[in-house]
């Protein structure tokens, strides 16, 4: 099946410095790519360019067939976003938020979709509460309500249970698997949880100093490269990222 | 063009606006102290003065358009500010709206903030200091709408300065009716200013408003020529704003600014 997401050639320069250097990856329709690296690889950077506020220097991306550069706000009903640094406003309730983003994203059936969302997520308790006032882990749920407001099929997760409890973030890791099955969505996940990339992603992409060193399968990729676990090649990639760049 | 992502836009700042006690009074207090402060000085002008006309509708009238102006300008800006306060501009931008959209809802919710704080100090002018804003007819409405262009611009190009500089540009947004104002002839002809200023105030659309006020008012006579000029300068103003908010945009999309944009403070 066609790839939802391509990226061809993708760079991002800021005068002398190169945050990404001339990757590409593709994700299919319910694939989970984890997008590993040290801090400063450059996955943040990668992921504000696919979600359009961050232009690229040079590269293509495309999502499901249509060019990011020229159609961003048609592709952009069809994605969504929840990052550890972009909560909803907290001066709103879940429910205004939720409301607010549905408009942006053109959901049909607002209500009934927020009702369904608020209760996937455990939050009908909270609809009219103010953002500001829930714990960083309920916050998290709203983030993560929000992203799926749309049914997006090109969800990029930067960090998503970085604040959640172990309980909390393995109901959130089901739920989030469950919807790239049922909706074959492509989701692209940034995380510097180990065992979470393990458990969640089919496929890994090592990044380091704005370049894809390592791809493959979380569960082969470390035998491949002699190391026991993939937390143990995380730290090789980090300390000694020319020896993968070179190999 | 998506309407819905228009209203989103809208309907957020009424979200904030409803049951939030100071946010509201904000809309109404400020313009409203500005009248009464006013009202009472041309009350005393009116009385140590022997002049055979009545300070109240010259300058009244003309505070009232000041304030309106003001209002609509921070009309803009407050919907604005509240993305930036509320670090809210990933979530925003990362959404399907357009540059144009985001600007037509600050446009919506200024429209709606900006009428409110004119429609209650025009009673308080009434009830208050006996001064009919209404009795000037329809170059009132013709003189506001060029205020109201004009202020649109304003708040289009301090959200720009804003967005380009980081939360520690946020000053500048409440400067410019400062700057502006001695400039216009909001209470005096623009003729008093030295030669140099003069040269500014006739690129300023306010400075056309309150001399055209203050010719309906003095002599009884509505200059088309000066509502004209004002309004064609205002719009020229609201179309080169949207211009540097595109541009500025652009540039804070290259730069990544949008991305960590609190860390600009």
């Amino acid at each position: 099946m066609d790839s939802i997401l391509e990226v061809k050639n993708l760079s991002k320069k800021y005068d002398d410095l190169v945050a990404v250097d001339n990757i590409s990856f593709q994700i299919k329709p319910g694939e989970i790519v984890g997008l590993l690296g040290p801090n400063g690889a450059g996955k943040t950077t990668t992921i504000s360019i696919l979600m359009g506020i961050l232009e690229a220097s040079s590269g293509e991306i495309l999502v499901s067939g249509q060019n990011l550069a020229t159609q961003r706000s048609e592709i952009m009903t069809r994605v969504n976003f929840a990052a550890v640094y972009a909560q909803l406003p907290g001066n709103m309730t879940v429910y205004q938020n939720l409301y607010f983003f549905g408009l942006l994203y053109s959901v049909s059936n607002l209500k009934n979709r927020i009702s369904e969302i608020a209760a996937a997520f455990n939050l009908k308790e909270f609809l009219h509460t103010k953002c500001g006032l829930l714990s960083s882990g309920e916050n998290t749920r709203v983030t993560l309500a929000k992203a799926l407001l749309n049914s997006p099929n090109l969800l990029l997760l930067d960090e998503p249970t970085a604040s959640l409890d172990p309980s909390s973030a393995h109901l959130i890791r089901e739920q989030i698997i469950n919807y790239a099955k049922e909706q074959n969505a492509a989701i692209l996940w940034t995380s510097h949880n180990m065992h979470e990339v393990e458990a969640v992603c089919n496929r890994v992409l090592f990044l380091s100093r704005g370049k894809i060193l390592l791809e493959g399968d979380p569960k082969n990729l470390p035998q491949q490269h002699h190391k026991n676990n993939l937390e143990e090649l995380f730290i090789a990639v980090a300390r000694e990222p020319l020896s993968f760049e070179l190999s | 063009m998506n309407l819905k992502r228009i209203y989103a836009i809208i309907i957020r700042q009424l979200f904030l606006l409803r049951k939030n006690f100071t946010r509201f009074v904000n809309i109404f207090l400020w313009i409203a102290l500005d009248v009464i402060l006013w009202g009472f000085i041309t009350q005393y002008l009116n009385n140590v003065s022997k002049a055979e006309f009545s300070f109240v509708p010259a300058i009244l009238g003309a505070v009232i358009l000041w304030g309106f102006l003001v209002r609509v300008q921070q009309g803009v800006i407050l919907s604005f500010f509240e993305d930036m306060w509320s670090q809210n501009f990933l979530n925003l931008f990362a959404s399907p709206i357009k540059t144009t959209e985001y600007i037509l809802g600050l446009i919506g919710a200024s429209i709606i903030t900006s009428v409110a704080g004119l429609s209650f100090i025009t009673v308080i002018a009434s009830v208050a200091f006996n001064y009919n804003l209404l009795a000037i007819g329809l170059p009132l409405l013709l003189f506001l709408l060029v205020m109201f262009i004009f202020g649109l611009a304003l708040g289009i190009i301090t959200i720009s300065f804003t967005l380009r500089f980081g939360p520690a540009g946020e000053w500048l947004a409440w400067i410019f009716p400062f700057l502006l104002g001695p400039l216009s002839g909001i209470i005096y002809p623009i003729s008093i200013l030295p030669n140099i200023l003069q040269i500014i105030s006739k690129i300023i659309p306010p400075s056309y408003v309150f001399e055209g006020l203050r010719e309906i008012v003095f002599k009884k006579t509505f200059s088309p020529e000066l509502l004209i000029t004002g309004a064609l300068i205002a719009f020229i103003y609201l179309f080169l704003s949207y211009l540097i908010f595109v541009y500025t945009f652009k540039i804070v999309k290259r730069k990544g600014l949008l991305a960590r944009f609190s860390s600009e403070g």
